[in-house]
């Protein structure tokens, strides 16, 4: 198991910030178009995390153009350049999929002081 | 035919250049030791000879001590032959390096004993579909294989038909696995894929073709 967690540990890096299930979240994720790459960013409340280890990854939700849109990103991917923490949500459980069945204002989530 | 032995390690993910996120098997490769080198003139062909695992002295033949003596070794569990390959240079008794043998981003063979599943049905062992419903008047075979063959002509059962039984613990084969990484000196190997048999278990790893 030791062997599993070296190769595990040269997967992982530390300048992420560290953030919780209910936080507003900006993701720069780089994207490639042909030959060239782009950073595209996306900004939406992260109501998961699972995995462990290198395996880790979690989901933020936002609403584009009035439809409810999920991106599952891996913790560790190169692809992400960037996660800025905006707003730290103050939520009671860990998961926090019953968003999903609200709208607008009751979508909201308090702010933790 | 050249390879090493090793033991599987588990299962993780990493990311390659691009990266993606790609699944790989890790295997740690046991000191394998070279205990005879053939040659054309003696043998009738080249090959090389490697052992691994140690074995209680005991269990071991004086025939076979007397071969491991040669190569300064306790006696092995495991031997292999690598036929048409000698390492340049290679005497008996050295070990083989994970680095002579494997390179990044090549292909690999995994020879492994798979997980033993028991007796089991037609419809986990064979894939059959059983029987698909339990209306319309349907009685308690499910998961049954159905006819077997004919009537009276031909009077029997045709040998070959797939029936119930032991499933897995068996050799099995994989082809064509990408090699991802290669550590020497940790002595591992990231093999993409899974690969036979549960973690702690023997397996043979090949290069392909």
């Amino acid at each position: 198991m030791e062997k599993l967690k070296l190769i595990e540990q040269t997967q992982t890096r530390d300048d992420l910030p560290d953030f919780q299930p209910g936080d507003t979240v900006n993701v720069h994720y780089r994207v490639r178009e042909g030959e060239k790459e782009r950073i595209q960013q996306y900004v939406g409340v992260v109501i998961s995390r699972r995995g462990s280890g290198a395996n880790q990854t979690f989901v933020v939700r936002k609403i584009s153009s009035n439809i409810g849109v999920e991106r599952i990103f891996p913790l560790y991917s190169p692809y992400i350049a960037k996660i800025e923490v905006k707003k730290r949500g103050k939520v009671r459980r860990s998961k926090l999929f019953y968003l999903r069945s609200l709208r607008g204002k009751a979508a909201r989530l308090r702010e933790k002081k | 035919m050249t390879g090493l032995i090793g033991k599987k390690v588990g299962m993780t993910s990493v990311f390659d250049e691009v990266g993606n996120n790609v699944p790989v098997t890790v295997v740690e490769i046991e000191p394998c030791i070279i205990t005879q080198i053939k040659s054309m003139e003696v043998d009738g062909y080249d090959a090389t000879q490697i052992a691994t695992v140690d074995k209680r002295e005991k269990l071991v033949s004086k025939a076979l001590k007397g071969h491991f003596a040669k190569a300064n070794t306790k006696p092995k569990r495991y031997v292999r032959e690598m036929r048409d390959f000698v390492p340049e240079g290679a005497k008996v008794g050295d070990t083989l390096k994970i680095d002579d043998i494997f390179r990044e981003n090549t292909y690999v063979d995994v020879v492994g004993v798979s997980k033993g599943k028991g007796f089991q049905g037609v419809v986990k062992r064979h894939g059959f579909s059983g029987v698909g419903g339990q209306t319309h008047g349907q009685h308690n075979r499910e998961r049954s294989p159905g006819s077997i063959g004919q009537a009276s002509d031909p009077s029997k059962v045709f040998k070959g038909i797939k029936m119930g039984g032991q499933t897995g613990n068996n050799k099995v084969k994989v082809k064509r696995l990408q090699v991802m990484k290669i550590l020497p000196e940790s002595n591992l190997i990231l093999i993409k894929g899974a690969i036979p048999g549960s973690n702690n278990r023997l397996v043979e790893v090949y290069n392909h073709g």
